[in-house]
């Protein structure tokens, strides 16, 4: 037998009018840690789906060689049969079942058809320790944070008796701490003998735990290399096909008067109103300025960004917005967005696009008035507006009629940023504008976020990757327990600042509840 | 040619295309209604496209029309509405109580009586919106709650008959008032009145009515896309654009002919006419339609583009009240009387239209122009069938299965796309 536990051999795969994946090799060897990683719409994802077999035998074209004999899978169940598990990035559970019964789902431990409630719980507590995860096997998935969640799928995976384990981009929405732990679980699993793959467009991870590194670029494997001879800069290299000298395009910020203001803020939990998710915050933006808000998982910032953007998260807000020194009334996302602001959300998917409808319907979608007259729609403004944005923020697609959810991350991003772009705000809330996307599309992000800015935009940035706020802000603020606990100028900030602030800032908030 | 100009030229190329392979679905149901009718055409001896009973065909069909317009709007908007039917025979009872027991003014009966099926619809709406609940339990329990209240209105006993003026809404034909053309003097009985199926004697008004509406159909479609084209985009090819054309010319020709050649162009055909041409401007072209869409495709993230969701919704009950209602005077007007059985299982029919014309359950994707043909799919098969005298029982089967296989022939080929 070959050290090879896997092999793919020539894999092309046609779309309608796109070829996703052109003779595409992989090989992966018995007991190691694969990294797959490429741009977005490189094909990462579409080469593990014909792996798994979301894309069935004689869909594709080429050869799939697993533990050396050659498979043709028809569905997802031939794959698990052999012991190919594939964890989503987007998790696979159902919410309001117990961790228990996601994890055998479709799995149960089940005799005849009747399950065994004691033999689940006692699979499920070994499968939960494995992970190293202290949860009781009866609790509902919904009362679980994301990074339990994730290794909840983990669990899943093993109780199929996983030999190989895919997991696409498992750390896009986990903390800092949650990856960590994640990455060190797949490296102890790795001495136990399980071979993974990963996708992932975070380099550090990837340098930390990958024995290999395959880079797929515009549907063709490009190169693999071995752990020794990775760099960081060769990896960006291979993926975006040219030489990235800086990973955030250069500016030179003219900062006028204060745009946007926040004086007071105060929001409360919707579902417990007794507690305060943002606490009294006082923030401004100014003219042409990047602003930036750093902080950890659940510090607040989504939370407080919707509380503004027409009350669309919480109860009992408090608080003055002020837009060129006005008070302005925020309370309905029409009159937010008609005083001159807009949101582009965190979670494109679910938030940002209506994913059956194409990109010209999106883009236009916050901003009708702009394109019609009396309540009628002028089909060919509407049209120039929708190939204008196209353009300027370089969205990649055969043409505006192509329906969003079959884009890419990255051109999903630019859907959501080109909707807000036409509703022309003069303040732009950007909440995690790059997450989950590629290096190339994230300096294409940073750009048009740098040209909105010299167009004399305000622009109020979070994100949860400190160097891209190092990178492209003017100044941060640092958030934690929904309090401001730092303000820096981007020059003179670094990650220890931001983390120093973020600590000083919990040691002082448990005072301050101390002493109430 | 530089390779910048060859690129925005194929990227229009794509556009286009795209655009024509979104519009197939539609070709795809006028085509299978097409089929439809020639089999029926085939299987009746010829009995479908007499023009009797082609008039028959739209009157027969005409609330269910009315009624899959505002279904068409809650599909799409990711509801459902089950209380269409209720609401229309409690109306159709309302106005003959008006009209009958109190005698009203038919024209004002008749406002009144839309105006409070839009309450109804309101009201639904208002706990659909607001309260959050959803739409199949507010609208279940109002197709309980209507059927009772038909009940308790009538009493029991059928109210009829209804002022003539009123009768016409669905037994009139617009007046011909260019005079009838006699091309074929008919052959006259012993009585010296003309023979029935002899000759021919047309209704002038209403081919006039057909021209005007092909000439202004290709008048509209000639400037679209030379309107298209001088902003530098490319039409669909002239070939395919001059077919498709012709082909829609000719059978609206070929139905006014036969419209023409009995008594003219229904009233109830021109409500229907105006009301379809107004619901499709309104999904295609407005920015309340374009709404709507946007909302069933993603309610979030139309709600936080700024669209008042809750109100949206609200709107689109109404109308859709507002349309059971009159979809209940016609049917009233139809059978000249108000019944407690009228209207009964309507909303399953209106409910299958717009499914058979490509809506998708989960609300965002749907067309007029599709839930109109639905219905008339799903109207030439009862016709055709009830003529060849296949008993009841066997009809509803065929139609269920004709219902599972459009939704599903729609799927796969979705898939495979």
């Amino acid at each position: 037998m070959s050290d090879n536990i896997l092999e793919m051999r020539g894999i092309t795969k046609v779309f309608p009018g796109v070829k996703a994946l052109e003779n595409v090799n992989l090989k992966v060897k018995r007991g190691e840690i694969h990294a797959i990683c490429g741009e977005n719409g490189a094909g990462k994802s579409t080469l593990m789906k014909v792996l798994s077999g979301v894309y069935p035998y004689g869909s594709y074209d080429g050869e799939i060689h697993y533990e050396g004999k050659e498979c043709r899978f028809t569905g997802i169940h031939d794959s698990e049969k052999l012991g190919i598990v594939i964890i989503h990035q987007e998790l696979a559970l159902v919410p309001m079942l117990s961790i228990a019964e996601n994890m055998f789902l479709g799995n149960e431990q089940a005799k005849g058809g009747i399950i065994s409630w004691g033999k689940t719980r006692r699979r499920a507590r070994e499968l939960l320790q494995k992970v190293g995860l202290r949860e009781d096997p009866d609790t509902l998935i919904t009362n679980i944070g994301t990074g339990k969640q994730q290794l909840v799928e983990i669990a899943k995976a093993l109780a199929k008796d996983v030999k190989l384990l895919i997991l696409d981009e498992p750390t896009a929405s986990l903390s800092e701490k949650d990856s960590q732990a994640l990455l060190d679980l797949l490296l102890e699993f790795k001495t136990q003998g399980m071979t993974s793959i990963m996708i992932s467009h975070k380099l550090n991870e990837i340098k930390r735990i990958a024995d290999q590194i395959t880079v797929i670029r515009d549907g063709q494997s490009i190169e693999t290399m071995d752990r020794e001879h990775v760099t960081e800069d060769r990896i960006v290299t291979s993926m975006v096909g040219r030489a990235l000298e800086n990973r955030y395009p250069h500016r030179s910020p003219k900062i006028g008067e204060t745009m946007f203001e926040l004086r007071n803020w105060s929001v409360h939990h919707p579902l417990h109103p007794e507690r305060q998710v943002i606490k009294n915050v006082n923030l401004n933006v100014r003219k042409g300025e990047v602003v930036g808000i750093a902080g950890l998982m659940g510090a607040g910032r989504t939370e407080l960004a919707m509380s503004v953007f027409g009350k669309s998260y919480g109860v009992n807000i408090s608080g003055e917005v002020l837009l060129h020194g006005k008070k302005v009334d925020t309370s309905t996302v029409g009159k937010a967005v008609k005083a001159g602001l807009a949101y582009a959300t965190e979670d494109r998917k679910i938030y940002g696009l209506n994913l059956i409808d194409h990109i010209k319907h999106n883009v236009t979608v916050a901003n009708l008035s702009g394109v019609s007259n009396n309540g009628v729609i002028d089909d060919m403004r509407e049209l120039k507006v929708a190939n204008e944005y196209r353009a300027k923020t370089n969205i990649r697609s055969s043409s505006v009629y192509q329906i969003t959810g079959n884009l890419s991350g990255g051109n999903q991003q630019k859907v959501v940023l080109s909707k807000w772009l036409f509703a022309d705000p003069d303040v732009l809330i950007l909440d995690e504008p790059t997450r989950g996307i590629d290096v190339g599309a994230k300096y294409e992000i940073y750009t048009i976020i740098n040209k909105l800015a010299a167009d004399g935009k305000a622009i109020l940035m979070i994100s949860s990757e400190m160097p891209e706020l190092l990178g492209i802000c003017d100044r941060i603020y640092v958030l934690n327990e929904g309090r401001i606990v730092g303000e820096m100028n981007a020059a003179d900030a670094s990650q220890e600042k931001i983390m120093r602030a973020i600590v000083r800032g919990e040691a002082r908030g448990e005072q301050l509840e101390a002493a109430q | 040619m530089t390779t910048d100009t060859a690129k925005q030229v194929s990227a229009a190329r794509a556009s286009s295309r795209d655009a024509i392979t979104a519009n197939l679905r539609e070709y795809g149901l006028i085509i299978a209604l097409i089929a439809i009718m020639l089999f029926f055409q085939y299987m009746t001896n010829g009995v479908l496209f007499r023009p009797v009973n082609l008039t028959n065909i739209v009157l027969q069909n005409s609330y269910i029309v009315v009624m899959a317009l505002g279904m068409l709007l809650v599909i799409v908007a990711g509801h459902i509405d089950l209380s269409v039917g209720s609401v229309a025979g409690f109306i159709g009872a309302a106005a003959a109580v008006l009209m009958v027991d109190y005698g009203f003014n038919p024209f004002i009966a008749a406002l009144l009586c839309i105006a409070l099926g839009a309450v109804i619809g309101g009201v639904q709406g208002y706990f659909v919106a607001y309260m959050k609940i959803p739409s199949f339990i507010v609208t279940l329990a109002g197709m309980l709650v209507f059927k009772g209240l038909l009940l308790w209105l009538l009493g029991g006993r059928s109210l009829g008959p209804f002022p003539v003026e009123f009768q016409m809404l669905s037994a009139g034909f617009i007046p011909d008032f260019i005079g009838p053309w006699t091309i074929v003097e008919p052959a006259l009985n012993a009585n010296g009145r003309p023979n029935p199926g002899t000759g021919i004697v047309l209704h002038a008004t209403t081919l006039i009515i057909g021209l005007i509406i092909v000439a202004l159909m290709l008048y509209f479609a000639l400037q679209s896309r030379r309107n298209r084209e001088s902003h530098g985009y490319e039409a669909e090819p002239f070939g395919f654009f001059a077919l498709k054309n012709a082909v829609i010319a000719i059978i609206v020709l070929f139905l006014m002919y036969k419209f023409a050649s009995y008594k003219g162009l229904p009233n109830v055909l021109i409500v229907m006419g105006v009301l379809i041409a107004g619901f499709v401007f309104l999904t295609k072209r407005m920015t309340f339609g374009r709404r709507i869409y946007a909302m069933g495709g993603n309610i979030k993230a139309a709600s936080l583009s700024g669209i008042m969701t809750e109100r949206l919704t609200f709107y689109v009950f109404s109308i859709m009240g507002a349309l059971a209602g009159l979809a209940g005077l016609i049917y009233a007007a139809r059978l000249n009387q108000a019944t407690p059985k009228a209207g009964v299982g309507m909303e399953l029919d209106v409910i299958a239209a717009v499914f058979v014309g490509g809506a998708s359950a989960m609300g965002g994707i749907g067309e007029v122009a599709g839930a109109v043909i639905g219905a008339f799919i799903m109207g030439v098969m009862n016709n055709g069938m009830g003529i060849m005298g296949i008993n009841i029982d066997w009809q509803q089967v065929i139609k269920g299965l004709v219902l599972l296989g459009a939704v599903a022939f729609d799927l796969y080929n979705k898939k495979k796309a």
